[in-house]
């Protein structure tokens, strides 16, 4: 559906940002309501400064049937009416934009901070709180039920486990979880006001950083983005390689994930099994590059390491010994009946309320919702071959692992297809500079789900705006969604199900 | 039940014999930098500036690393046209003292046990609470690796525990972000004494990439003070585990 309120554009694709239709606020407000109430997902929505005291609001739309991407903006000042008591899609990215640039959404239902930290604009907050006043992480107003033997329980940030800081508050009845309300921010270090500076020699390490455990997917969409803006054509061979190191991310996390399922409900050996065969797939990152997160693979222009047939041998080999041991480590799970007592109708996510949230990834396929990346927003190597979609209907705790098996068995045979089609990758690292006055939007399936990067270019070819969406963004609330009317005992393994990134969140 | 019997036979014994055997590590493994100075040309300073962490210095026509800064992506020695440095696949990394990560010759002052009077009391069972201050999860990941079977930490009496109370010491990654900056205080003001403090990766030590970004705090030793030095951008799991290991007197070779 084309719309003259909005440019519509391919992923990874560049387009001039003068095409970007500027419209009024009003319009702007009512286009992206509609359009999400016909079915497209805000992927991105962010402020830009410009010249002068005014900001542009970005909204990037994707319609997954058509696998068109939708771009509007509008020009506001301190304030706008909110979005978000019409599309709860916007409710995240809101406080996001009041946060940063001191824009207030009016009439934004629970306008809270998001990441807890100042301004980006030293003279304005969105809160009025004064300029020397210390904020305090995690201290504001939280969603609270009230009535005789309802109680609060609050947890974190620090979590009894291996596990990143955030703060959890349930209010219950009983056992009974009312709500819960999520409160993030402890792992916030500055990535995007950093990167709002220009990019430079730190820029691909922040990249391989937004979330360690996506290393792979953040810097390829970093990369999709910057070779996009500069026009600079990667090989099919690295383009491959780049392939292979995001589906063996994919493997080692879904893996890993199965295992800690299975331990959260105390069924021991697939948790033990599962989180050694983790451990094997990193390692066969680390094959490819040193490194098991494939730090320093992937870069502008191409990959840093190169692959010989005895190495992608060696590869092959490897992944068909893993492939057997994940087989018989997952498949007890789906055999054993005390397993599936607990995953099955735990934690469901309705479809309504998945498409109502615009969650990505697992969840959302685990709901039924036929989006990938891979398939829908095709970039790299998937622009020739194509992993079919993987989805389950129920919405429960079961669905979040059974899709999780099923992409560890397609992400298995399409490595093994990259390896016979590519045996050699050489070396390819060839940078350009990017064109001037673009817009870029990078789309790409990390195993989470849906990681998005817009980069916006001056009229010198720098860049001048850069803005990342992990998919954990998208699907913290749908976490809280899953809780509702669930056994505060089933939090854990209804957060594992999710295993979102408080990192690539708090940035 | 049966199935689940044979799944375990299918699956084998899988714990690696380290320390008594040597690990296996990736050919491309990036470990110890080694530096050979007659090979650095005076005037160069190519790999001082390609540096992201500002790892490396040339002070007095001599060329010294930071591993509590460095991400160990070898872009110095690839830069280097005299090839002056070369990173090795020696895993092991540890240090008790902040200056011994500054390498300028091959000889590394590893970590050396506990005194003995505290090697007593934790040599044969080290309770840990780990404090994730912004981290990537990087390096989480990379410890929690340890309490799986191919590493199985439990052997060694190293265990992390569910609270503060229960623990012997903490283990920090990230560089402390603002909003951290608190709840770590608590945590190990919680543990009782005495107590040990093991900082692990770039982060920790140093702030690592994100080094002076005002939200951050430059690594943990400004608030709590360190015992333990593991550095990597993430340390290799042998190498954390290694560092563990010499600092309870288990490991004492060079």
């Amino acid at each position: 559906m084309e719309n003259s309120n909005s440019i519509s554009f391919y992923n990874c694709h560049a387009i001039d940002i003068k095409q970007i239709p500027v419209v009024n606020i009003n319009k702007f407000r009512n286009t992206v309501i509609e359009d999400v109430a016909s079915r497209k997902r805000i992927v991105s929505f962010f402020a830009v400064p410009s010249d002068s005291s005014s900001f542009y609001l970005y909204a990037i739309l994707a319609d997954d049937k058509s696998g068109k991407l939708s771009a509007l903006s509008s020009e506001v000042y301190d304030k706008y009416p909110s979005l978000t008591p019409d599309c709860a899609q916007a409710h995240l990215f809101e406080r996001e934009i009041a946060e940063q640039w001191a824009i207030v959404p009016e009439g934004h239902p629970w306008l809270k901070p998001v990441r807890f930290h100042k301004s980006y604009i030293d003279s304005r907050d969105a809160w009025n709180r004064n300029k020397n006043e210390q904020i305090k992480p995690s201290v504001m107003d939280f969603f609270q039920v009230e009535g005789e033997q309802i109680h609060e329980v609050a947890v974190g940030p620090v979590h009894a486990g291996i596990i990143e800081p955030g703060h959890f508050r349930f209010q219950c009845h009983g056992e009974n979880v009312l709500n819960l309300e999520i409160s993030l921010g402890f792992q916030h270090r500055g990535i995007e006001r950093t990167l709002l500076k220009g990019l430079d020699k730190k820029t691909l390490y922040y990249m391989q950083t937004i979330a360690g455990d996506t290393t792979i997917g953040h810097t390829t969409a970093y990369c999709h983005l910057i070779e996009s803006l500069s026009n600079n054509q990667v090989s099919p061979e690295a383009q491959s390689l780049r392939g292979i190191a995001l589906e063996l991310e994919r493997l080692a996390n879904h893996t890993g994930d199965l295992g800690a399922l299975a331990g959260d409900i105390g069924y021991l050996p697939t948790s033990s099994f599962c989180g050694r065969i983790r451990g094997d797939f990193l390692n066969l990152t680390a094959l490819l590059c040193g490194n098991r997160f494939g730090r320093g693979l992937v870069s502008p222009g191409g990959v840093n390491y190169d692959i010989n047939a005895k190495t992608a041998d060696l590869l092959a080999k490897k992944l068909i010994e893993l492939k057997k041991d994940v087989e018989v480590a997952v498949k007890l799970l789906w055999n054993t009946s005390s397993v599936l007592a607990r995953f099955e109708d735990t934690g469901i996510v309705s479809p309504e309320i998945c498409r109502e949230l615009g969650l990505v990834g697992v969840p959302a396929r685990a709901c039924g919702e036929e989006i990938d990346c891979r398939f829908n927003f095709p970039a790299g190597i998937f622009r020739y071959a194509q992993i079919p979609v993987s989805s389950w209907h129920k919405g429960d705790v079961f669905a979040r692992a059974y899709v999780r098996w099923l992409e560890i068995q397609k992400s298995i045979s399409f490595i093994l297809d990259q390896i016979k089609a590519y045996p050699q990758v050489l070396i390819t690292k060839d940078k350009k500079q990017p064109a001037p006055d673009k817009l870029c939007v990078s789309l790409i399936e990390g195993w989470r789900g849906e990681i998005c990067h817009v980069g916006i270019t001056d009229k010198n070819g720098s860049l001048s705006h850069y803005k990342i969406t992990d998919p954990s963004f998208h699907n913290w609330l749908g976490l809280s969604m899953a809780m509702r009317n669930q056994q505060i005992s089933d939090f854990p393994l209804c957060n594992k199900s999710f295993n979102l990134s408080y990192c690539g969140h708090d940035l | 039940m049966i199935k689940a019997l044979l799944a375990r036979i299918q699956q084998k014994h899988r714990t690696i014999g380290f320390p008594k055997t040597e690990p296996q590590l990736p050919d491309r493994f990036c470990g110890k930098p080694e530096i050979n100075q007659t090979n650095c040309s005076r005037d160069c300073k190519l790999c001082v500036e390609i540096c992201p962490v500002a790892a490396l210095k040339k002070e007095n026509k001599i060329l010294s690393i930071d591993l509590g800064k460095c991400l160990f992506c070898s872009q110095c020695a690839n830069t280097c046209p005299e090839s002056a440095i070369k990173f090795t696949r020696d895993y092991r990394l540890s240090t008790r003292t902040r200056e011994n990560l500054i390498l300028s010759k091959d000889e590394m002052n590893l970590a050396a046990a506990l005194d003995k009077k505290t090697k007593s009391l934790f040599g044969r069972s080290l309770k840990l609470r780990q404090v994730s201050a912004g981290g990537c999860n990087a390096c989480e990941a990379d410890t929690n690796v340890l309490g799986t079977v191919g590493f199985d930490l439990g052997r060694f009496g190293i265990q992390f525990v569910a609270s503060p109370r229960h623990a012997d010491g903490l283990l920090i990654t990230g560089p402390v972000t603002e909003n951290m900056k608190l709840a770590l205080q608590k945590t190990y003001e919680a543990v009782s004494n005495p107590k040990i403090v093991i900082a692990v990766g770039a982060c920790a030590i140093s702030g690592g990439i994100y080094e002076n970004h005002f939200e951050v705090n430059n690594g943990a030793e400004k608030i709590v003070p360190i015992n333990l030095y593991i550095p990597g951008c993430p340390p290799h799991p042998l190498t954390i585990l290694d560092g563990l290991l010499r600092l309870l007197g288990k490991i004492e070779n060079k």
